[in-house]
């Protein structure tokens, strides 16, 4: 069973390499022939490509060419399962948020209040309580990596840091696992909207977070020259590219050498329209709200319409160590806003049951409040939320002790529920990676499903 | 006779000190130069190796052949005389330097005993783009590669090294890189962007700036950033720029400033026994509020903007400590362990020496006594140099190369502590060390891995062996300045602080904070296609390839060299190489394609240039 599933995932990674060669060569073998070639009018440069590539290998039926790919992504959107990271960077504090304490020390100012799901939340997140039969909180989340920059890295890929090995992000396996049947999808895969988030490590920069700010803009995409031109330039590029690549100096060139295809996929997409927040109607722009987090939602979900298996949207600040309660006040109001407008726009385009939606930070907050009237970094107990996909809805899953301190329940890790994202988005568990020093890697680090995740 | 052939056959080992000291005949010579030429290839190497292992360890087959072939004993004299200068030909230069001659021998060392042999040096062309991106920051201009690849003299790399390093026309070229490095290492590249931030960059880099440009010796440099203190802000009463490395680094009880420094200075990740021992070694969590102890006079002291929250100038400034428990004398701190216990710690160094406990800052200047620690402990050169080397080879001796932990074994760990005693018994002059290690072997092998050694390969976990040279992305700012340097906008910059600021401002749209208390940022300039775009589209590119009046493609195009030779200087200063056949054919193609307007092509031509991966990597 394991060992078949090892080849089943080389051969995947081989049948993929395969599958890129020819057309390396293909460019190749264009870069001298075809310098003075011309691109027919009202053609667009990436179009004509194809036509290229089609009339050397003769391996693209003709009808994928005049294929429309608004059409195409029609069907992605009815077929395909995404899934949305909603990154609470700095370590939110669960505590205040998902799982209250009242009347414990530890508990603060906040009420709990009841919601549409079996749950309590946070008197401040009063959208949510009304959508909270969507989503599901996994309280006895108990970890152990409580600096920003080593709980940022396990939180996103399931491993903690280690020297020698860079272990692929949320993003990177999702959008790798899911790329099956997008291959006419142009915008990259990953898109990381406000922030960097985590990379793809041995899956290779193909794979990297496509970064962009939450209003979607996207710097330096037109080059301003004619499109003749810009496959003039390209074919030098590839000549001298190709040239350096034969050298056998390492694959960071070879990396490089697939960016740059993706890069021109990319200027010559009528797809990044997706990319044009502004394009929707006022009322639903208003509906998500005008703070960066709000508009990151808004565009995750366009992403998500246009056929985009992996966003992950960046809302910072959480790293409350003195005067948390004010501060949070102002923060909730924000997240409940902007979750609330995505959760349930989802739903109403029936989006929703094949998007993954995850909420997470690095760890939790220290249930003791200090004596700057804050929170510190706390990993032992601590609370997500997750909704969508196949994944249970309405319930709290896991609890923690009286005062929030420990958890009483099975404690649950970063890659419990990395396993079960994936198991939600009907990813196999068997699915086994290679890293670059030939070590086979199973997805999700061999996390366990949680079981209560599913129905 | 037999014995002297023996004797030759055993000194043929791979000593450095074998020099060809007899003159051939012409014809010989000519013919051994071809030689010479096929041994310096890669199949050369494995010839070189047939010889050293097939015939000349077994002395008895030599003695036995002499004693009964006379001629054949001399044939094979005169292959020993031919392998003996094949092997001074492929021993490498030391340039007299004794420093250059122990690297080459303990990394040549590390290569026998993994079994794998260095790849061929890299061109001339290629190591000179490499120095002078690595030293000062960008590539050579065409002027600068020429006046290189030209000269005749056996010392000329140890000659440009100089000239980089001393000569009064690089100096600032030297301080900026220096500076922008010292600079993202010190408060990263987000550090003293954000409205209101309380670090002024500008004031730190104003003394990063001078101190390269005074060679200031790097133990009194750590010192002085250690233990700063006055305003942030240039202009300011009172201003030192050194203030910058900590004043952004103390809420929090001064946590960040406790981490940073050990790290950055004595390669030691002490953040995680902020909260707990380290689970790997015996550093208890008394290390890291020890350490922190030193930082507990330390204050920052805000003057705003008449109504509003924007920072006029800092001052940081050490102010008496009365200590958690209210006893100056016993100025303690505590700290909680994870039951719940609370701890008391004193100042004291990582390596068990205690200072005086009083918080008074006229008994003890905790930070003056801190720097002193660090500057005179083993542990600063160690890690000054394994940056170093990190800077010019790609990998330090430890990954990461900040984490220098007693478990995290180094892979080289003689020379390391050899070229820290060596760095700290030349008055930690940085400058000798940036030449030792730019004169190395390792640093002047080429990139392309042969089959002996492509496991060495670091990105796959394995320790380095420096048997090629890695390749690796220019940073962004080697990239800008590169560009400006290529396309000769250089010769008309604005003033410094102006080109600094333009800089920063091209730099932020590749800089991404976390948003923690700690400051961490990630990088777009990695290879992504956002960093593919803005070489594809940039303004800064649109610049570079621009045919304006009087702009650098304009200039070439309407000089009077031939296309062939227009098209050859572009390959030069972007490249550091002439155009293959193949390219050549390839641009006279553009030519034709746009119609003989000679300056379109060439901005083709050169825009394809940038974005090559050849010229993007440092290689």
């Amino acid at each position: 069973m394991n060992s078949s599933s090892i080849t089943d995932g080389l051969s995947t990674e081989y049948c993929v390499r395969r599958m890129e060669q020819p057309k390396t060569e293909s460019q190749t073998s264009r870069k001298d022939g075809t310098m003075n070639q011309r691109i027919p009018d009202g053609m667009t440069r990436r179009h004509f490509m194809r036509h290229m590539a089609g009339a050397s290998a003769w391996t693209i039926p003709a009808l994928t060419l005049g294929r429309s790919l608004q059409l195409h992504a029609a069907d992605l959107r009815q077929r395909h399962k995404s899934a949305i990271l909603l990154w609470m960077s700095g370590g939110p504090s669960t505590i205040d948020i998902w799982d209250l304490k009242p009347g414990a020390t530890t508990g603060g100012p906040f009420r709990p209040m009841s919601t549409s799901g079996d749950v309590q939340i946070c008197e401040h997140m009063p959208q949510m309580a009304e959508l909270m039969h969507h989503m599901t909180i996994v309280r006895s989340m108990s970890t152990s990596e409580a600096d920003h920059g080593r709980g940022r890295y396990y939180m996103h890929t399931g491993y903690k840091p280690n020297p020698n090995i860079e272990h692929p992000s949320y993003g990177s396996v999702l959008s790798h696992e899911l790329r099956e049947g997008r291959e006419e999808l142009e915008i990259p895969p990953f898109v990381s909207v406000g922030g960097g988030s985590v990379g793809p490590g041995f899956l290779g920069m193909a794979w990297s977070p496509f970064t962009v700010t939450s209003g979607g803009r996207i710097r330096n995409l037109e080059m301003g020259i004619k499109d003749n031109r810009l496959a003039d330039r390209m074919n030098m590029l590839y000549l001298i590219e190709n040239n350096f690549d034969r050298q056998k100096r390492g694959s960071a060139s070879q990396e490089h050498f697939k960016i740059l295809e993706k890069t021109e996929r990319l200027m010559t997409s009528p797809q990044m329209e997706a990319f044009k927040v502004r394009q929707e109607p006022q009322r639903v722009q208003d509906r998500y709200g005008t703070s960066g987090f709000g508009r990151g939602c808004l565009l995750a979900r366009r992403l998500v319409e246009a056929g985009v298996p992996f966003v992950e949207v960046d809302f910072g600040g959480w790293d409350n160590h003195s005067g948390i309660f004010p501060a949070l006040e102002t923060k909730l109001a924000t997240l409940d806003q902007g979750m609330s407008a995505l959760i349930s726009d989802l739903e109403q385009r029936g989006l929703l049951g094949d998007t993954a939606i995850i909420w997470m930070g690095e760890f939790g907050r220290t249930p003791r409040i200090n004596g700057n009237a804050g929170r510190d970094h706390w990993a032992r107990s601590w609370s997500v939320a997750v909704g969508g996909g196949d994944l249970q809805r309405g319930i709290a899953i896991g609890e923690t002790n009286q005062d929030g301190t420990r958890v009483e329940s099975e404690p649950y890790t970063s890659q419990d529920l990395m396993a079960s994202i994936c198991k939600a988005l009907g990813i196999s568990l068997e699915t086994t990676f290679t890293s670059n020093e030939g070590r086979p890697m199973k997805i999700a680090n061999s996390g366990k499903v949680i079981t209560d995740l599913f129905g | 006779m037999a014995l002297k052939s023996g004797e030759i056959a055993h000194s043929v080992g791979p000593s450095p000190q074998n020099k060809l000291t007899f003159d051939l005949p012409s014809g010989l010579s000519r013919c051994l130069m071809n030689l010479r030429g096929v041994l310096q290839s890669g199949r050369g190497r494995q010839l070189h190796g047939y010889i050293g292992t097939g015939m000349w360890l077994n002395s008895s087959t030599v003695q036995f052949f002499v004693r009964r072939h006379t001629v054949f004993a001399v044939a094979l004299f005169g292959l020993c005389l031919l392998t003996r200068w094949v092997v001074a030909v492929d021993t490498v230069d030391d340039f007299g330097i004794p420093q250059v001659a122990e690297i080459n021998q303990q990394i040549r060392g590390v290569w026998q005993e993994y079994e794998m042999s260095a790849s061929p040096p890299a061109t001339e062309g290629e190591w000179c783009r490499r120095v002078h991106l690595d030293l000062i920051g960008r590539v050579p201009t065409v002027h600068e590669l020429d006046a290189y690849l030209n000269a005749r003299v056996k010392t000329k790399r140890a000659d440009l090294v100089k000239k980089l390093l001393y000569d009064d026309s690089y100096v600032a070229e030297y301080a900026r890189h220096w500076t922008t490095n010292w600079t993202n290492l010190l408060i990263g590249r987000s550090g003293g962007t954000a409205n209101g931030s309380v670090i002024d960059r500008a004031g730190l880099q104003k003394y990063l700036r001078d101190s390269f440009a005074q060679d200031k010796p790097y133990d009194r440099f750590v010192y002085e950033l250690i233990s700063a203190d006055g305003s942030n802000t240039p202009g300011a009463a009172g201003f030192n720029g050194a203030v910058n490395f900590l004043i952004g680094k103390l809420d929090e009880n001064a946590a960040q400033a406790t981490a940073d420094t050990s790290r950055i200075f004595l390669g030691m990740q002490v953040q995680c026994t902020q909260c707990h021992n380290h689970p790997f070694n015996n550093w208890k969590q008394a290390k890291f509020w020890e350490m922190n102890a030193f930082f507990r006079q330390t204050v920052v002291m805000r003057q705003f903007e008449t109504g509003t929250r924007m920072v006029r100038v800092a001052e940081l400034t050490n102010q008496d400590f009365a200590g958690e428990g209210g006893q100056p004398l016993e100025a303690e701190i505590y700290y909680e362990l994870r039951n719940g216990l609370l701890k008391v710690a004193y100042p004291v160094f990582v390596d068990g020496t205690e200072v005086g406990r009083s918080g008074f800052v006229s008994d003890v200047n905790r930070r003056e006594e801190l720097a002193a620690l660090v500057v005179s402990s083993p542990y600063m050169s160690e890690a000054a140099v394994n940056r170093m080397w990190a800077h010019f080879l790609g990998y330090g001796f430890t990954k990461p190369v900040d984490d220098m932990r007693p478990d995290n074994i180094p892979s080289h760990p003689e020379l390391l502590d050899y070229l820290a005693g060596e760095l700290a018994s030349h008055r930690f002059e940085l400058k000798q060390l940036m030449q030792w290690i730019a004169l190395s072997e390792p640093y002047s092998l080429s990139s392309r891995m042969t089959r002996s050694n492509a496991s060495d390969d670091p990105q796959m976990g394995n320790a380095p062996r420096f048997s090629h040279f890695y390749l690796r992305q220019m940073q962004a700012e080697q990239l800008y300045e590169s560009l400006i340097t290529a396309t000769q906008a250089h010769k008309t910059r604005s003033s410094y602080e102006q080109q600094e600021t333009d800089k920063n401002v091209w730099l932020q749209q590749f800089v991404s904070a976390f948003g923690t208390d700690e400051g961490g940022e990630s990088t777009t300039f990695n290879g992504s296609i956002q960093q593919a775009l803005m070489l594809f589209n940039g303004d800064l590119i649109k610049r570079a390839t621009s045919r304006d009046q009087g702009g650098f493609l304009h200039t070439i195009a309407s000089g009077n060299l031939s296309n062939a030779r227009k098209i050859n200087y572009l390959y030069m200063a972007g490249l550091a190489r002439r155009p293959t056949q193949q390219e050549k054919f390839a641009a006279n193609q553009l030519l034709l394609a746009r119609q003989g307007d000679v300056t379109a092509a060439l901005q083709d031509i050169w825009w394809a240039i940038l974005n090559s991966n050849e010229f993007i990597l440092n290689h």
